[in-house]
């Protein structure tokens, strides 16, 4: 440490600055204390606040204490800092007032003067207390009184300048104490000089900073006026403020060069434009560079200069700071933005000066970090110093093929001088380095002697460069030095050297799908693997370049051409082929077979169309293109046939291939589509859902590994197939573009053929397709001659003629002239010949071939059609008229169907179900020239009518009404209609009462037919008719043959009126009307209108001497509830058979509504006694009473005869125990023999008065 | 080179991926400074990759201005995305985007 007696040494720029304390006053005392002192001061830190908002730091203050000199203060003006006293101290022992008084005092005021006439105000007096020297001196005054006066000559306002210390020297608490006061003292006073003076030197600075756009200002200046405040942090240990004020600098240099650019240029700036002369590099082992410092002092850098000071500086900061990784990161943006800036401030700079420099700079730069970090650190962060390693190797390199050391022949002399020049230009080494092997001037002085030196060095950079860039993960970092690399060794004429390189280039350019990268890579390759004779890989490369459009055409064409002159050149040994991949020479677009649906039969001709769109800039000649094709039989027979095949293959027989968009396979395209499914997971107790998700099903296809080893691009991959069946197409010249190929094959064998391969053949390059996908697929058939009839409409319709469909396929069979089917005819069914029946044949693709009249020869049993001549694999169409009998559905069980026909009795099922149609199969045999086989073909007809009749009666009068309802989509018309009695008994007639035919019928609807009946004599009980009416298709005119008509046969039964029923309802007597709610009688009267007939002949009559009787019950029912019967509603009566015989009844009926209302029913039945002996009056009345019969009685009223028999037959079985006799039987009578003469009557009934009556009297 | 570039990305996204998660930066600023170029990168949420080459000598544009224009860019990419004709994997053939590009390089240079 200074002593304080020593001369102030000059100003020494370096870390050991300290801020400067002067001592005056007693310098032995100070002497004696020193060591202390300068031991304690920095041991405590002081919190330091700071103007401008900046953040409290805690600093460790150290000073250096000087002995106080005049000349030390500053003059006016002068703005050094690093020299600037921050504080002044006055020390003195002095414990005695008179010789206090003597010197001290003078002393003190001598030294405030001085520093007032500097205005200098940060002082300090200490007052340095002895026990020793107070013992002496024996207590004369008291301590302090010294310390006060101090106090009170000097400290007027500021008695806190004048600190005690006690005993420095001993080893006390009170020592200690008055120390540490001392010591807090000390710091705070110097940290408020601090804040004074660099505050104010701040101000000035700033003063200064403003006045930059005033003509005459000096960076120069500035920069060394702001570095005075850097040192003075540094100084205080403030490296991060030091920092700032550099950077405030280089940002503010920055500035006005890009300012500079923009046409804005300061006059100071011009001076570092001056030409670059010395490309010395950073020098970074000093920590200031005292030279530049100096050029820069006197306005004499250069920019490089300046700019290496400052980074110069910048580093070493950094260094203390610890961030030697921003030191690599600042160089590289330091060492670019040089080279801009030198470009844009147009320095002239001699050719591979810059690369020199920053050459040189970064492996400084490199160096000095290595310096002070060990290995491991260095390891963990390459990310930041790999930049500059690749910095290095590029530089090197362009210098490398600036001097010409890359060449084969090595530097010419040119270049020998331009080196020369070069290592001129570095100056001598600098004297720090001279000794260290490695420093990076004697390896650029090295590698730039000679061309296996530089061979040496460069290799060493660039294998350091790939490896750090392989160790942090930056393979495409890696990929790139790895090209330049390659470029080097195709340079020095090694190109196995450079293809390892270049293959790994382009693997990973092609994984990722980069376009021009590719392109540009595959360029160096080609011409790597020509050189290094690899032909066939070789020839593929030119074929991916001849195919690549980011290759200018000259190019392509050159790389087609080279395949070309390789095709025709090699001839020397024939067989030997060179497969290519196709995919680089032409791709295949779409596949289009004709017949389209890509299945032939046996012999045909399949013909394939490929379009086929080649790459190749220049049209080739290919000599053969060739389909390989994989030839399997179907197991599955049924598959075979043509039908299934015709009908399961409906492509339109053009097949689409995927075109890859880009010129390489993406790896990703490559990758399996993700097969992704739910999932589910319930917990076994509650079923719960516990857990959902997705799970991927081939994450083992996804994620593996992309294998490195193969190559996406190897030949070897291709594989030659060897087919037995090939298609063929030979010399094609494919144009650029698409191209359409034709191949025709003829089929032969029947089975499934798979194309795979295809193959162009230019001489002994073949370029091979390996797989066609999707999979493509032709199939070749043989076929049975077959038959097929099937009507023309929906159904066929009985009765009209009716075209049917006829289709011959002839499979493999071919028609012969003279060849005949032979159709043995039902009966019912006729084939109507018309003189003109053509045929059409069609080829198998359904293209209409001919169309031929057709000879149909017809006799009794057997209808015979010459066919006409057809090849295999044809279908003939032809279409004949049948005609099916109308068979009616009979009601008799007469059939009139005999032979092959069997009529399906349906007719109860079509009642039932209302709208189907009865229909009739008719089957035919026909013999086929190709069979020996009949083929029995069934035809079904259906019977457009249905047909039902009911019998009418008014009184005596009856008639008969038939209808005809159109179950058919035609519309026919009706004519002649007739209805005969079989039986003719000429006592019978039938009057028709209908309107003139012919009618229409139309689809869905029905048309009535009206007979009266008329008879002479007492008529039969059963009556047969047959209905029959002439019919033809309304839309159709004048038929050439005579149809049949349709007819309907049935029988009418127990036709003749036997009994009249009346009713009658007169309101009660007096009243005019009836009235709701009052009774009414209802007079029945039931007359026997004939005398005994045939049909009364059963057990209800009765004969008692001539005289005949018959037993009829009665029913009154009212279905709608009008009236209320009172009493009996039924009752049985014995009814004497005899014309004119009249039976009366009365009733009481009520109204229960008002208005007209419709008389009761009244019903009549046989009543048969079980015994005809039986007193039946009392069983029926007893009947009768049992079941209770009133209104509900309509419950039964749906019951017909047979039913209430049943119902009769239950009751008696519950009831005869008592009685012990069979129940009576009723018998309805048929509705011809019962005419009620009061049907349709109504009653008027007026409402009553009183309505609550009513209401009980329904309740 | 835009392709060495991408190392960078990775390495930052891959970063940023473990420290910052939820952050919303997607600008990755300055990726690969070269002499001639500097290389500023930019990725969306859906890691989407952006990287713009611009001259060194550009000393108009500022990292504010970049951050802008990549901003821009992500914008119209995503009306791009969200054209239902639009096949996510296809070459960009969107008029719209094309025009914005073109504009910003205009302004740029």
């Amino acid at each position: 440490m200074d002593a304080p007696e020593e001369p102030l040494p000059p100003v020494i720029y370096t870390m050991e600055n300290k801020p400067i304390v002067t001592c005056a006053g007693d310098q032995n005392l100070f002497t004696s204390i020193y060591p202390t002192l300068s031991q304690q001061l920095p041991r405590e830190p002081m919190e330091w606040r700071r103007s401008y908002g900046r953040a409290p730091k805690m600093i460790h203050l150290e000073s250096n204490f000087v002995q106080f000199k005049e000349e030390l203060l500053p003059k006016e003006g002068n703005k050094a800092l690093l020299t600037f006293p921050f504080l002044h101290i006055y020390w003195t022992e002095c414990c005695d007032t008179e010789v206090y008084k003597a010197t001290v005092k003078d002393d003190l005021t001598k030294w405030q003067n001085v520093l007032k006439a500097h205005s200098s105000v940060d002082w300090l007096i200490v007052v340095v207390e002895n026990d020793a020297k107070k013992k002496n001196k024996t207590n004369i005054l008291p301590r302090t009184s010294i310390v006060d006066k101090i106090r009170n000559d000097f400290c007027n306002k500021q008695s806190d300048r004048c600190v005690v210390l006690s005993d420095p020297l001993k080893d006390s608490s009170r020592t200690q104490e008055s120390w540490n006061a001392f010591l807090t003292k000390l710091r705070t006073s110097l940290l408020m000089s601090f804040t004074k003076n660099l505050g104010k030197f701040e101000d000035d600075m700033r003063t200064l900073r403003e006045k930059r756009t005033e003509p005459g200002w000096s960076f120069c200046d500035y920069f060394m006026v702001q570095e005075e405040l850097a040192f003075v942090f540094e100084m205080l240990q403030q490296f991060e403020d030091a920092l700032v004020q550099y950077d405030e600098l280089d940002a503010l240099f920055s500035q006005y060069v890009v300012n500079f650019g923009a046409g804005d240029g300061a006059n100071w700036l011009t001076f570092f434009c001056q030409p670059v002369k010395s490309w010395n590099g950073l020098i970074l082992r000093k920590p200031i560079d005292m030279e530049k410092r100096e050029l820069i002092q006197r306005q004499e850098a250069t920019l490089l200069d300046l700019r290496s000071y400052l980074f110069s500086r910048q580093c070493t900061l950094l260094l203390f700071l610890q961030r030697p990784w921003e030191v690599a990161q600042r160089a590289l943006e330091l060492l670019h933005s040089c080279v801009q800036e030198l470009k844009l401030l147009e320095v002239s700079v001699p050719p591979g000066a810059l690369d020199c420099w920053v050459f040189l700079s970064c492996l400084e730069v490199l160096q000095r970090i290595e310096g002070c970090c060990d290995r491991a650190q260095i390891d963990s962060n390459i990310a930041h110093t790999v930049g500059l390693w690749s910095y290095a190797t590029e530089k090197l390199k362009s210098l490398g093929y600036l001097c010409g050391l890359v060449s084969e022949k090595g530097p010419n002399s040119e270049d020998l001088n331009r080196i020369v020049d070069l290592l001129a230009g570095l100056g001598a080494e600098r004297p720090e380095t001279a000794n260290t092997a490695q420093s990076p001037y004697k390896k650029l002085k090295e590698a730039l002697s000679s061309v296996e030196a530089f061979e040496k060095h460069y290799l060493d950079l660039s294998h350091a460069a790939i490896e750090m860039h392989t160790s942090i993960g930056r393979t495409r970092s890696a990929r790139l030095v790895g090209k330049d690399l390659a470029e080097f060794y195709m340079r020095k004429k090694s190109p196995q050297k450079a293809e390892i390189y270049l293959q790994g280039a382009l693997k990973n350019y092609l994984a990722e799908g980069w376009a021009l990268p590719i392109t540009h890579t595959r360029k160096q390759l080609a011409e790597c693997q020509k050189h290094l004779g690899q032909t066939e890989n070789y020839l593929q490369t030119s074929s991916l370049l001849a195919s690549d459009h980011h290759v200018t055409e000259e190019e392509r064409k050159h790389f087609c051409q080279e395949i070309l002159s390789f095709a025709s050149r090699q001839t020397d040994s024939p067989g030997h082929k060179i497969v290519l991949p196709l995919h680089c020479f032409a791709q295949l677009r779409d596949l289009h077979f004709t017949p389209s649906n890509a299945v032939v039969h046996v012999g045909g001709v399949l013909s394939v169309d490929i379009t086929m769109c080649s790459q190749m800039p220049v049209p080739v000649h290919v000599e053969q293109i060739a389909i390989t094709v994989h030839f399997s039989i179907e197991k599955n027979n049924y598959r075979k046939t043509a039908e299934w095949l015709t009908k399961h293959k409906t492509s339109n027989g053009i097949i689409n291939f995927p075109t890859e968009t880009s010129p390489f396979p993406a790896s990703q395209n490559n990758l399996p589509a993700l097969e992704l499914y739910e999932m589910f997971e319930r917990s076994p107790s509650d079923n719960s859902l516990n857990t959902t998700g997705i799970i991927c099903k081939n994450v083992h296809m996804l994620l593996r590994r992309q294998e490195s080893s193969t190559s996406l691009e190897t030949p070897s991959g291709v594989a030659l197939e060897d087919g037995a069946h090939v298609l063929k197409c030979n010399d094609v010249t494919l144009e650029p573009g698409a191209n359409r190929i034709t191949f025709r094959t003829q089929a032969k064998e029947p089975g499934t053929y798979t194309l795979r391969q295809l193959c162009a053949s230019v001489g002994p390059v073949w370029f091979v397709l390996p797989h066609l996908y999707p999979l493509v697929q032709y199939d070749v058939y043989s076929q049975e001659p077959q038959l097929r009839v099937e009507p023309l409409a929906d159904s066929l319709l009985a009765g009209i003629p009716q075209k049917v469909k006829f289709t011959v396929t002839t499979g493999h069979y071919t028609v012969k002239n003279g060849d005949s089917l032979q159709l043995s005819n039902a009966e019912a069914m006729l084939i109507l010949c018309h003189a003109e029946n053509r045929a059409v044949i069609y080829s198998s693709t359904r293209e209409k071939a001919s169309d031929v009249s057709l000879r149909v020869q017809s006799s009794d049993k057997v209808t015979s059609i010459s066919l006409p001549a057809a090849p295999a694999y044809h279908m003939i169409e032809f279409e004949l008229e049948v005609l099916s009998l109308p068979s009616a559905p009979v009601t008799g069980g007469e059939s009139s169907m005999l032979g092959m026909t069997e009529p399906h009795r349906k007719h109860k099922d079509t009642q039932k179900a209302g709208h189907c149609m009865a229909t009739t199969d008719h089957k035919v045999s026909i013999d086929c020239p190709w069979s020996i086989y009949s083929t029995v073909i069934a035809l079904t007809f259906s019977v457009p009518f249905r047909t039902t009749h009911s019998l009418l009666s008014a009184g005596t009068r009856k008639y008969i009404q038939v209808c005809v309802q159109n179950l058919s989509e035609l519309d026919f018309q009706l004519s002649d209609g007739n209805l005969v009695d079989p039986g003719s008994s000429a006592d019978l007639q039938l009057v028709p009462l209908n309107a003139k035919s012919p009618q229409h019928i139309h689809s869905k609807q029905s048309t009535f037919f009206v007979w009266e009946l008329k008879w002479t004599r007492e008529p039969p009980p059963s009556l047969r008719c047959q209905f029959s009416v002439g019919f033809s298709p309304a839309s159709e005119g004048q038929l050439s043959i005579p149809l049949k008509p349709y007819t309907y046969e049935f029988q009418v039964e127990n036709f003749f009126t036997l009994y009249n029923v009346r009713a009658e309802i007169l309101p009660p007597s007096g009243a005019e009307h009836c009235r709701t709610g009052s009774l009414c009688s209802l007079e029945v009267s039931i007359t026997r209108l004939s005398g005994l007939l045939e049909v009364d002949k059963d057990e209800a009559l009765t004969e008692s001497d001539e005289y005949f009787s018959t037993k009829l019950m009665y029913e009154v029912v009212d279905n709608s509830s009008n009236w209320a019967v009172c009493g009996k509603s039924s009752g049985v009566i014995s009814m004497p058979v005899v014309a004119q015989a009249t039976h009366r009844v009365h009733m009481e009926v009520m109204p229960l509504f008002a208005g007209y209302l419709p008389l009761p029913d009244v019903r009549l039945f046989k009543y048969l006694p079980h015994h005809s002996a039986h007193s039946s009056q009392l069983d029926a009345d007893s009947w009768i009473e049992n079941d209770s019969l009133s209104v509900d009685k309509h419950v039964d009223e749906q019951l017909d005869s047979s039913s209430i028999k049943s119902r009769g037959s239950v009751h008696s079985a519950s009831s005869s125990e008592p009685k012990g006799l069979p129940m009576p039987r009723l018998q309805a009578l048929p509705p011809g023999q019962v005419f009620n003469s009061s049907t349709g009557m109504q009653v008027l009934v007026i409402p009553s008065k009183d309505d609550h009556v009513l209401e009980v009297s329904v309740t | 080179m835009v392709h060495t570039s991408l190392d960078v990305v990775d390495e930052k996204i891959s970063a940023m991926g473990k420290a910052l998660v939820d952050q919303r930066e997607l600008y990755l600023g300055l990726l690969y400074p070269t002499e001639d170029y500097k290389v500023y990168g930019y990725v969306t949420n859906s890691k989407v990759k952006f990287v713009m080459v611009v001259d060194s000598s550009n000393t108009a544009l500022r990292d504010n201005e970049i951050r802008s224009m990549f901003r821009k860019l992500h914008n119209s990419y995503t009306d791009v995305m969200c054209n239902p004709f639009y096949n996510p994997g296809d070459h960009i053939q969107s008029r719209a985007f094309d025009s914005m590009v073109t504009s910003m390089m205009i302004q740029v240079c």
